[in-house]
């Protein structure tokens, strides 16, 4: 932004801190996108917006946090869902969305990750998942794709990633779906009805990061997204163990899990406190 | 359905007595992680929790348990975790960042024998320099050791109006021993407890600085979901709790973090004193050890030492003042405590050559014995 030029006005203004904008991600990073795909979606939805929170852990993606004009925390590396936990089970009023990157979410996060699904804790978690950890230079994730080039996986990486989608799945989360920062318009709506929504939701974001992983990878970031439209499909209702991630053949995009099962504040209601509950003593 | 306060005379352990005083306190978030010797606080609170309005959480592990109380916090509600040595190293990165975003809450340590798993269900005071220095970076910390059941009911209470006070974590650093000691306990009427809230900001929600001390250095907290619309961050921040990464905002930040501490020393410092004003041996002692430490003082009185005890309630920050004072004017110190000399340093620093000092330690598995204290007074005598 050039200085002395009056900023115009943008739609999602009230949504951020402008005072801190220019941001930290580099040109043609993701998660500006995911992020205000992430904005957008809370603003259509009406939700309450004093009752609105966003938690964050640490990286590249943990900064969202920090220019969302919300009730919002930036917490310890991999905390988020933890942090967010307590929060919810607080002030059950509050709608709490957990906004971080894959390595926080799930090298470092996975335990409370597969922890807050199986508990169907009424968390919307959004993921931009860019494949490496961009903060500290590009550095091997648990969503790597084998034989990708990363500053600790210099001659290629020998491990496998994790499928997001099936983990989340697999641990009970009730809202999974998987889009990419092309699909904007599937990527909002998911988020907006992932906020509506009671129980554990899960939302993966693939992200370009050109600066670290694209660089290594002979990916431009206009090549990134041009996987993202040639070689995505979108098959609503899938089966999140057939959602494949192979970036040479084909990425299978959705919404791949939409049930309900009761949250972890409906059954300790029912099951812990059967008695009407009391007023929440508030510490002010 | 029993109340918050259950007011009468009970013959209980010291876990049940600290679950007994947070609620008491206004505890109503309790998340934690089985393990001996603290385990008994999760389950009494597991029961009573849901009963009077509130919420427990057995969490994955101790790092979210401290995370998720810290959640708890900044959406309003007095929140406590408790553990032992394994777990409470695992709690030490959350810790850092209650300290560094101001959250109240407090967290109980019932100590056993280390390094590593060491032994889980015998006694020792081996953490007290881990609550001292444990998380990384520089800080203040506030830790209360109490002697007893009833004393750990009544300083629980104590940890929560300090920690709300001062916005700051709190610890109990307790011990098996106490922890697994059934004493009687008296729980006062409600009227006759005194809680505290922590300070609650004020004037236009829009102009708020989340982080802009108040007259004793604290600033006013802004909770989740008030329409303050706040940025709470463990990045070094400035008063609007933005990151700023630069030297002199860690200086500002820093400043404030530990001033908060060491300008109000005499509100967070409490000490006991026994038989010391003739005394010509001091003994420092706090826990456990410091009973141990009292009947040393009686007996050695009958054997012709004068001995005194100088028991810390308040172990950190550490009574200076009231060290260095008896250090001025007695023939020894003697620091009594379940580990090889830890807070004996700190009786080493603030006796400054004044005064010879003497550790009564052991390794941790069991407790000090007064023989074992009236041994070294007779040698501290005897040179």
């Amino acid at each position: 932004m050039e200085k002395g030029k009056p900023r115009l006005e943008h739609p999602i203004d009230g949504l951020l801190r402008t005072d801190r904008i220019p941001h930290i991600w580099c040109p043609g990073c993701g998660i500006g996108t995911a992020f205000s795909s992430c904005l957008v979606a809370i603003q259509a939805g009406g939700t309450d917006l004093s009752k609105t929170v966003m938690v964050s852990g640490i990286g590249c993606s943990g900064r969202a946090a920090g220019y969302i004009k919300l009730d919002s925390y930036h917490t310890t590396h991999g905390r988020a869902i933890p942090f967010a936990t307590g929060m919810k089970l607080a002030n059950p009023d509050l709608n709490v969305i957990v906004f971080s990157g894959d390595g926080d979410l799930f090298a470092i996060g996975g335990n409370h990750f597969i922890h807050a699904a199986r508990r169907n804790m009424d968390l919307t978690v959004v993921c931009v998942n860019n494949l490496n950890y961009g903060m500290t230079g590009g550095q091997a994730a648990a969503t790597t794709p084998t034989m990708a080039k990363t500053t600790t996986t210099p001659m290629g990486n020998p491990e496998s990633p994790f499928n997001l989608p099936l983990m989340a799945y697999a641990s009970g989360a009730t809202y999974v779906a998987r889009w990419t920062i092309l699909h904007t318009r599937d990527l909002t709506k998911a988020i907006e009805e992932a906020l509506s929504r009671r129980g554990f939701s899960f939302i993966e974001v693939l992200a370009p990061c050109p600066t670290s992983y694209g660089r290594r990878n002979k990916e431009k970031p206009l090549d990134t997204l041009k996987i993202y439209q040639e070689r995505t499909i979108t098959k609503n209702g899938a089966h999140p163990a057939e959602a494949t991630l192979d970036y040479q053949r084909s990425i299978t995009l959705g919404k791949f899990v939409d049930h309900e099962r009761p949250t972890f504040a409906e059954m300790y209601d029912k099951i812990c406190r059967p008695q009407a509950p009391q007023d929440r003593k508030k510490a002010v | 359905m029993k109340p918050a306060v259950l007011t009468g005379e009970h013959f209980i352990t010291g876990d049940v007595a600290c679950a007994e005083g947070a609620l008491a306190a206004g505890c109503r978030f309790f998340a934690g992680y089985p393990i001996t010797p603290a385990t008994e606080i999760a389950e009494h609170m597991a029961s009573r929790l849901p009963g009077v309005g509130g919420t427990f959480i057995q969490m994955e592990d101790e790092i979210a348990a401290m995370a998720a109380i810290l959640g708890a916090s900044c959406a309003g509600v007095k929140s406590m975790t408790a553990t032992s040595g394994p777990g409470f190293s695992l709690m030490m990165e959350n810790l850092g960042l209650g300290i560094c975003t101001e959250t109240p809450c407090v967290l109980v340590n019932v100590q056993r024998a280390g390094p590593s798993t060491g032994l889980p269900t015998l006694g020792a005071q081996g953490d007290m320099m881990q609550a001292r220095w444990g998380s990384h970076g520089h800080y203040e910390i506030i830790s209360l050791s109490p002697a007893s059941p009833q004393e750990l009911f009544y300083q629980t209470i104590t940890a929560f109006n300090l920690s709300e006070r001062y916005r700051t974590p709190v610890l109990i650093m307790t011990d098996e021993v106490i922890g697994h000691l059934s004493e009687r306990v008296i729980i006062p009427g409600e009227s006759s407890i005194k809680t505290q809230s922590r300070p609650a900001p004020r004037g236009r929600k829009d102009r708020f600085k989340p982080f802009q001390p108040g007259p004793n250095g604290v600033p006013p907290m802004a909770i989740a979901g008030d329409g303050y619309r706040i940025h709470v961050t463990g990045l070094t921040h400035d008063e609007k709790g933005y990151p700023v990464m630069t030297t002199e905002a860690q200086v500002d930040m820093m400043d404030r973090l530990t001033s908060k501490i060491r300008r109000n020393l005499k509100d967070i410092v409490i000490t006991e004193r026994y038989r010391l004003d003739d005394a010509e041996f001091a003994i420092i002692s706090y826990g456990v050890s410091a009973r141990s430490s009292l009947a040393a003082v009686d007996e050695a009185r009958e054997i012709g030492i004068k001995a005194g005890l100088l028991r810390l309630v308040t172990v950190w920050p550490f009574p200076e003042e009231q060290v260095r004072k008896l250090a001025e004017r007695v023939k020894g110190l003697v620091t009594v405590e379940i580990n090889l000399g830890q807070v004996h340093l700190e009786v080493e620093r603030c006796s400054g050559g004044r005064a010879p000092v003497y550790l009564v330690g052991h390794a941790g598995g069991t407790v000090i014995s007064p023989e074992h204290i009236i041994e070294t007074l007779k040698q501290a005598k005897g040179r």
